[in-house]
């Protein structure tokens, strides 16, 4: 009903199918920013195949796997958020969102002393230590950091847009008639996901 | 009028959570599957893992299986797209 009055008296155009079809062109985009990545992943390690299998045994596939998990669970509390609103559970989906935030700010938590504890024996991009090492190795971090770094700003900007999102829900501009923009917070979320589902066995159980 | 008043029905709660489930499940395989050493089909069994779990993720988390089927063919088409640049990269380097 309240969809009606929307239009009769406000004229509020709002097309949701439209929204969703433009955040999918964008989730295309970002496909090819990271497929260019893992196309030059795929032919760095076609040509050195040694060196890969190497450096990636030196990635703590511990922390890796617990980052996985986390970021599994974070998707389905923000999948379950925007099935809250639907049923116009307010409160339950904005704890579920701000759930997904405290998950999200785990992983960094988690990444950053991944990074840390890999800085202190002197692995990063252009130190001494690894420009010692082989090429295929230099290569192998090079990707790693570019990757997993491009991968964290991906999670930082997506935690920005869904505190944004939990703004409005707690504001009521996002409710059980009017979700499309939590939805779409929610597409970019899972995109995030997708790509740490590949970029985790690639690096960290270097097979 | 009609597109902007259909209502998009969000499944239940519990089908969210038997895919969740499910994730954790294969991302237990994959890591218990590259302490076996199973040369080069290793990485092939990693990455059919993860497109199982990338499938997952795609139709029910991002709700393509309940969308319009303009949805699914938008992501067939770019997801070809990467295959075919793939594909290109690799039957050029396999030749030199």
């Amino acid at each position: 009903m309240s969809q009606v009055n929307e239009q009769t008296i406000g004229h509020v155009h709002r097309d949701d199918e439209a929204t969703r079809i433009g955040m999918w062109l964008f989730l295309f985009t970002e496909l090819l920013l990271f497929g260019g990545l893992f196309i030059a992943y795929a032919v760095y390690r076609y040509l050195h195949p040694h060196e890969f299998m190497m450096a990636g045994k030196e990635l703590n596939s511990f922390l890796g796997a617990l980052n996985t998990v986390i970021l599994l669970t974070s998707s389905l509390t923000m999948a379950l958020s925007i099935a809250a609103i639907q049923r116009n559970k307010k409160n339950l989906s904005i704890f579920l969102q701000v759930l997904t935030l405290i998950l999200a700010l785990g992983f960094l938590i988690n990444k950053s002393f991944e990074w840390s504890i890999k800085f202190s024996h002197g692995i990063y991009p252009g130190s001494e230590t690894l420009l010692a090492k082989g090429s295929g190795e230099i290569l192998f971090y090079g990707l790693y950091y570019t990757m997993t770094g491009l991968h964290a700003i991906h999670v930082v900007i997506g935690m920005i847009i869904i505190g944004v999102m939990t703004l409005f829900t707690i504001k009521g501009t996002i409710n059980s008639g009017n979700n499309v923009r939590l939805e779409s917070a929610g597409l970019y979320w899972h995109l995030v996901d997708l790509i740490w589902i590949f970029l985790f066995p690639l690096f960290y159980l270097i097979l | 009028m009609s597109e902007q008043t259909k209502k998009h029905h969000s499944p239940s709660y519990s089908i969210y959570i038997f895919v969740w489930l499910f994730l954790l499940v294969l991302t237990g395989v994959t890591v218990a599957v590259a302490g076996i050493n199973l040369g080069k089909m290793t990485l092939a069994i990693a990455l059919l893992i993860a497109s199982i779990k990338s499938y997952f993720v795609l139709t029910i988390f991002m709700h393509l299986k309940f969308e319009d089927r303009m949805f699914r063919i938008f992501v067939f088409v770019a997801l070809f797209f990467l295959a075919i640049s793939l594909i290109l990269l690799f039957s050029d380097y396999s030749f030199q």
